[in-house]
C-alpha cells in the first residue's frame, strides 16, 4: 500500500462549489456541443447556456470533456 | 406515413428532410445538412455515411487517447487502441440512435464528437483507475485549501481548512462525506466512483452538490463566508 501524502491541497471551488445555479452532468452533456460552438463563434456561451460554466468549475470530469470537445471542434483531426 | 415512407414520428419531424438534396431544417450549415441527409434511415448513401462517421469519431477517440497518454502509464498502447476503437463504435451507435434529437443548435460534427469524447473519456478513466482502490476516508493528513480565485469572500486559509474538515465530519451524511472526500479531496473521477458504488454520474453529482451546499452553510454560520445565496437555503 502506498504511503499517504503529507498533505492534500484542494481548490476551494471544488470543495464548496458556488452559490449560483448550475447544470447537472446529464444536462451538461446534452448542451455541451451548443456551448462549445457558441464559444467558438465568439458569442456569449455563458448566456446561451446558463449554468454550464458553474458546472464546469465544479465537475472535473465534465470540464475535461469540455476541453476535449473544444479542441476537436476548433481543430478537427484529419486523416 | 409520409409519401416517402418515413413514419411521421414527432421526434423526427424537422430532424431530417424527406426531400433528398434539400438542407435539413435542423441543420444550420451545409456540412451538417449533408451529414443528416446521408445518415437518415432510407438514405441510399447511408452505409457510406456511417463509414465516414465512424472514421470521424475514431479520429476523435484517438486524439483523446494521445491527449491523456501521459497520465496513464499503467495502460498499454494496445489497450488504448482497443479503447479508441470500442469508444468510436459505441459513439456511432449513440449518434444513430439519437439522430432525431439533433436540433441544429451546433454543427453536426461538434454534436457527434461529444459522444466519442464521452465514451473515450469514461473508458480511459476506468482503465487508469482499474488497479486503484477508492480511498474511503480523508485520513488524518492536513488539508490545505488553495485560495486561488473562488466564488466568495473567505477568511484565512488555516482556520478555513480546520473549519472545513470539521464540517465534513459533522455536517454531512456518511454518503455525502464519502462522495465529497472521494471526488473533491482524493480526485477520484466521478464515473469511476459511480461504477464502484453502483450508481450514476448524475446521482453522484447531485449528492456532491448537496454536500457542498451543506459545507457552505456551515462556513457561513462560522463566519467564513459572506451572506447566503438562494442556492444554500435548506
Amino acid at each position: 500500500m502506498s504511503r499517504p501524502p503529507a498533505y492534500r491541497t484542494v481548490g476551494l471551488p471544488l470543495l464548496i462549489g458556488a452559490d449560483t445555479p448550475e447544470l447537472g452532468c446529464d444536462r451538461c452533456f446534452d448542451l455541451l456541443d451548443v456551448y462549445v460552438d457558441t464559444e467558438l463563434a465568439g458569442d456569449a456561451a455563458d448566456q446561451t447556456v446558463p449554468g454550464m460554466r458553474a458546472h464546469l468549475v465544479g465537475c472535473p470530469a465534465c470540464a475535461e470533456e469540455y476541453r476535449s470537445l473544444l479542441d476537436l471542434a476548433r481543430t478537427p483531426p484529419t486523416g | 406515413m409520409t409519401e416517402l415512407g418515413f413514419a411521421q414520428d414527432p421526434a423526427t419531424v424537422g430532424a431530417a428532410s424527406v426531400v433528398p438534396g434539400e438542407p435539413s431544417p435542423a441543420a444550420r450549415d451545409e456540412e451538417s445538412a449533408r451529414w443528416l441527409c446521408g445518415l437518415r434511415p432510407g438514405s441510399t448513401d447511408r452505409d457510406e455515411a456511417i463509414d465516414r462517421l465512424h472514421g470521424l469519431l475514431l479520429r476523435a477517440a484517438r486524439r483523446e487517447v494521445v491527449r491523456r497518454r501521459a497520465s496513464m502509464p499503467n495502460v498499454t498502447w494496445g489497450e488504448l487502441e482497443i479503447a479508441a476503437q470500442e469508444s468510436a463504435d459505441d459513439a456511432v451507435v449513440a449518434v444513430l440512435d439519437r439522430l432525431a434529437s439533433f436540433e441544429g443548435r451546433s454543427r453536426f460534427t461538434t454534436w457527434a464528437y461529444k459522444f466519442a469524447v464521452l465514451n473515450t473519456s469514461v473508458t480511459l478513466r476506468r482503465l487508469a483507475w482499474r488497479e486503484r482502490e477508492i480511498p474511503r476516508d480523508a485520513g488524518d493528513w492536513p488539508l490545505v485549501i488553495d485560495l486561488a480565485p473562488g466564488p466568495e469572500e473567505v477568511a484565512q486559509g488555516i482556520d478555513l481548512a480546520s473549519a472545513l474538515r470539521r464540517a465534513i465530519y459533522t455536517q454531512l451524511t456518511p454518503h455525502q462525506r464519502e462522495v465529497i472526500v472521494a471526488l473533491a479531496v482524493m480526485g477520484v473521477p466521478i464515473d469511476v466512483l459511480a461504477d464502484r458504488l453502483g450508481t450514476s454520474r448524475g446521482a453522484l453529482y447531485k449528492t456532491l452538490h448537496d454536500a457542498r451546499a451543506a459545507l457552505r452553510r456551515s462556513l457561513r454560520d462560522a463566519g467564513f463566508l459572506a451572506s447566503a445565496g438562494k442556492e444554500d437555503t435548506p
